[in-house]
């Protein structure tokens, strides 16, 4: 009988992970498609949804609350109560009532959205210079063609900023997510802090970040592209 | 989901039962995120104030947001965890990274925006740079700043749930223990976190509303974001 | 170009407007017709309600009683949208879509009118062309790539771009310096020679005015019509010591400003050694000519310095009363 080493059997750990190193090279590309990739698409995805839909229903909200300045005051509360408490507890507060699902997560991720695409698409419309909304109006533009055609464009550089505080928190929260349903690069950092296996946690968090800060810059180049009028220089 | 809201009646009775296990938690949980908070402070006030002053090193001072507000603060805590172990310490550690970066990017740009007119006037009325600094820019500065605090004390408040998973107690504690305290008391723990949130955030809210100087009393905004949102940088 | 459209008659009939919780009305009862193809300059000291009435054409301000009618239609009877495409609009702080280049927003009204893409495109060069912006350019530019001066002109050539018969201007060359500012009246002048449009051009400032004006309305505060009249006669004739007032002490020389040495009969030569002045000259500079040299004639010659007459302080003198 031959002693079965303790270690698993798809070949010999190395002894960066024996040894509970801080970042094992080696086992984070033996995981990759196992663990961290699949993780990263979830987390993706996450992400993905509650941007969107916390933007759709903010940038609707901001729209309504350009038209009627009443309805401003309690979706900015709202958005902000939502926004204040804090995230584990939010899921706590969701989990009796929508069980441990991609729905629970989702609704706080999109709640924390809110106020931020919120504000910004709302001081976004409202930074119009009030010389070009007198020519638009002047000229015979109707308020629709002012909003979509003047307004709106004018706004992006707010909005896209917004899109980016939402995205990048986004991103750092869904990692919580893990705590309610197995999904996103939170779960490889709970699964490893039972073991305490220091590669694993390092390895997903440095990947939460990396993500984000990834989108991040992604958002910059598309408002960039979007507003080409903010970077002309002048030739003359 | 009808069971499930009646999950918050035995929350409630769970708060008012478990009162005393709650105000420990609670007394942790802000003893833990004062600790972090104040710190944070130190460090990262002084440091923003005197850049803004100086109008240098804006790429870090704004992109410290950025790239604060990317750190997960699961992952920031976990990674503490990994290097630092359990503890009271290594939470405070992980949180102090996580409150830094919000007020070191508020108290740069508020001092580097305040009105530069003002701040030529200061200098040509023959105050020293310091004189300029102390009666000038800190006061105009102190509403921004401010906004910068209460957005890290709320975010502190709120990481340091999550601190308990190693081992900075607080109210996370039982957020995270379903075993011993069942669905009623995570849910209960859930309000009364809250709560501390928004009374902080509240708290602080006076406080700035006490401290902005009259002449720049404009509405203070019940909750406000960290400025970056608002300069769009 | 295309021949531009027939020029049409503005009339205000008795034409009020009244804002709640003020006693005085801020248009009081004006009453005034603008012939097709003239230039009317409202004028007056700030809150005299010149730009009210204006804006009263356009229905940016809506009457409160009395009538506004532009070619024989009260403007309540039109919709409001289809009324403004159909009238230029110009304003001092110009409002250039900050987001657009300078072809997409002279094509602004244009497009909201639905003209074929070649037809917008041409007509963009057109105007760039006429308000002298070489198309080939100006026409990528942004706002904030051009000048005040510029951006003006460009703010003109939006306006003009749909062909509209009627233009409201106000103030539009008020945030100008001063060079600017007399280049682009002068180049005003000359599109107006050739488009003809009936113009409404509020201004305060009353030289401005007899440059551009054909006819002149003093407004005093509260929107009262004090005067309406050509230059000239506004100058020789003020109704009341307020216009008198308004128009400056020095209206006699102003009015010597609007007449050239061309114009005027002049004596034959005399041989005597005296000040050359071409005849473009206007007899306020003749004056001031004679005045430095401390002479009592002027030798006036043409373009190619050919001597075409005398003239005499005296004869001046005759001409002004």
């Amino acid at each position: 009988m031959t002693n079965e080493p303790v270690i698993p059997e798809f070949g010999e750990a190395s002894r960066c992970v024996a040894e509970n190193r801080f970042f094992c090279a080696d086992w984070v590309r033996d995981n990759w498609a196992g663990v961290l990739q699949p993780a990263l698409v979830e987390h993706v995805k996450l992400t993905a949804i509650a941007v969107a839909a916390g933007f759709a229903i903010a940038f609707v909200a901001a729209l309504v609350a350009h038209r009627f300045r009443l309805v401003e005051g309690p979706f900015a509360a709202f958005s902000a109560i939502v926004y204040t408490i804090p995230s584990i507890a939010l899921f706590q507060l969701l989990v009796p009532v929508t069980g441990l699902s991609v729905l629970t997560v989702e609704i706080a991720l999109v709640g924390y959205t809110l106020l931020i695409l919120f504000r910004n698409v709302l001081e976004g419309l409202r930074s119009t210079p009030p010389e070009v909304l007198e020519a638009a109006r002047g000229m015979g533009c109707t308020r629709r063609q002012t909003l979509w055609s003047v307004e709106l464009p004018l706004a992006l550089p707010a909005i896209v900023a917004g899109l980016r505080v939402a995205t990048v928190s986004t991103i750092a929260l869904a990692t919580i997510a893990a705590f309610v349903i197995p999904e996103g690069l939170g779960r490889p950092i709970f699964v490893a802090l039972r073991d305490y296996f220091k590669t694993e946690i390092v390895a997903a968090g440095l990947l939460a970040i990396a993500l984000a800060l990834v989108a991040d810059a992604l958002l910059v180049l598309a408002q960039r592209a979007l507003t080409p009028w903010a970077h002309a220089r002048r030739t003359a | 989901m009808i069971a499930g809201i009646g999950t918050f009646g035995d929350a409630f009775s769970f708060i008012v039962e478990r009162r005393e296990l709650l105000l420990e938690k609670t007394v942790e949980h802000l003893v833990l995120s004062g600790a972090a908070l104040g710190v944070a402070l130190v460090l990262a006030v002084p440091l923003g104030v005197w850049l803004g002053h100086r109008h240098r090193g804006s790429f870090i001072a704004i992109n410290a947001a950025n790239v604060g507000r990317a750190l997960p603060s699961l992952a920031v805590i976990a990674i503490g965890l990994s290097v630092f172990g359990f503890g009271f310490t290594n939470v405070l550690v992980a949180l102090v990274v996580l409150a830094v970066p919000p007020i070191l990017t508020n108290a740069y740009v508020a001092v580097d925006e305040v009105e530069p007119d003002a701040v030529e006037a200061a200098r040509g009325m023959g105050m020293t740079g310091g004189q300029v600094l102390r009666r000038v820019e800190l006061p105009l500065a102190l509403p921004l700043l401010f906004a910068g605090i209460r957005t890290a004390s709320v975010y502190v408040v709120a990481s340091a749930t999550i601190a308990a998973i190693a081992g900075g107690g607080g109210l996370g504690e039982i957020l995270f223990n379903q075993a011993s305290y069942r669905t009623e008391g995570l849910v209960g723990a859930a309000i009364v976190v809250s709560l501390l949130a928004f009374t902080a955030d509240a708290a602080l809210g006076g406080l700035q509303r006490a401290l902005t100087p009259r002449g720049l009393r404009r509405k203070v905004p019940a909750f406000e974001p960290d400025v970056v949102t608002r300069t769009g940088r | 170009m295309r021949a531009p459209r027939q020029a049409v008659e503005i009339v205000f009939d008795h034409a009020t407007k009244r804002y709640p919780g003020r006693e005085v009305p801020a248009v009081d009862d004006l009453s005034l017709t603008i012939a097709p193809g003239e230039v009317c300059c409202l004028v007056g000291p700030s809150g005299g309600g010149k730009t009210t009435a204006m804006k009263l054409v356009n229905r940016l301000v809506e009457l409160s009683s009395g009538e506004v009618r532009v070619d024989g239609r009260s403007v309540r009877s039109l919709d409001q949208t289809e009324l403004r495409r159909g009238i230029g609009y110009v304003i001092q702080q110009v409002g250039l879509f900050p987001h657009m280049t300078v072809a997409e927003n002279v094509a602004t009204v244009p497009k909201l009118l639905g003209w074929s893409r070649a037809a917008i495109d041409e007509r963009v060069d057109e105007l760039l062309d006429l308000v002298d912006l070489p198309a080939r350019d100006y026409r990528a530019r942004y706002a904030s790539q051009l000048s005040g001066g510029e951006r003006q002109r460009v703010g003109l050539a939006r306006a003009l771009a749909a062909d509209p018969p009627v233009m409201l201007m106000d103030e539009p060359f008020g945030a100008l310096d001063p060079i600017t500012r007399a280049r682009l009246q002068r180049e005003l002048l000359r599109i107006q020679g050739e488009l003809r449009k009936t113009i409404i051009f509020v201004t305060h400032d009353i030289d401005e005015a007899i440059l551009v004006g054909d006819r002149i309305a003093i407004l005093r505060e509260g929107g009262v019509l004090v005067q309406y009249d050509a230059p000239d006669a506004l100058l020789a004739r003020p109704a009341d010591e307020f216009v008198a007032r308004f128009v400056g002490a020095d209206r006699g020389l102003k009015r010597l400003s609007l007449v050239r040495l061309a114009d005027v009969p002049l004596d034959p030569p005399n041989g005597a050694v005296t000040p050359v002045a071409p005849d473009g000259t206007t007899l306020r500079d003749a004056l001031s000519l004679m005045l430095s040299e401390g002479s009592q004639q002027l030798l006036v010659v043409d373009g190619d310095e050919r001597p075409r007459g005398v003239l005499t302080l005296e004869r001046l003198t005759e001409l002004l009363s």
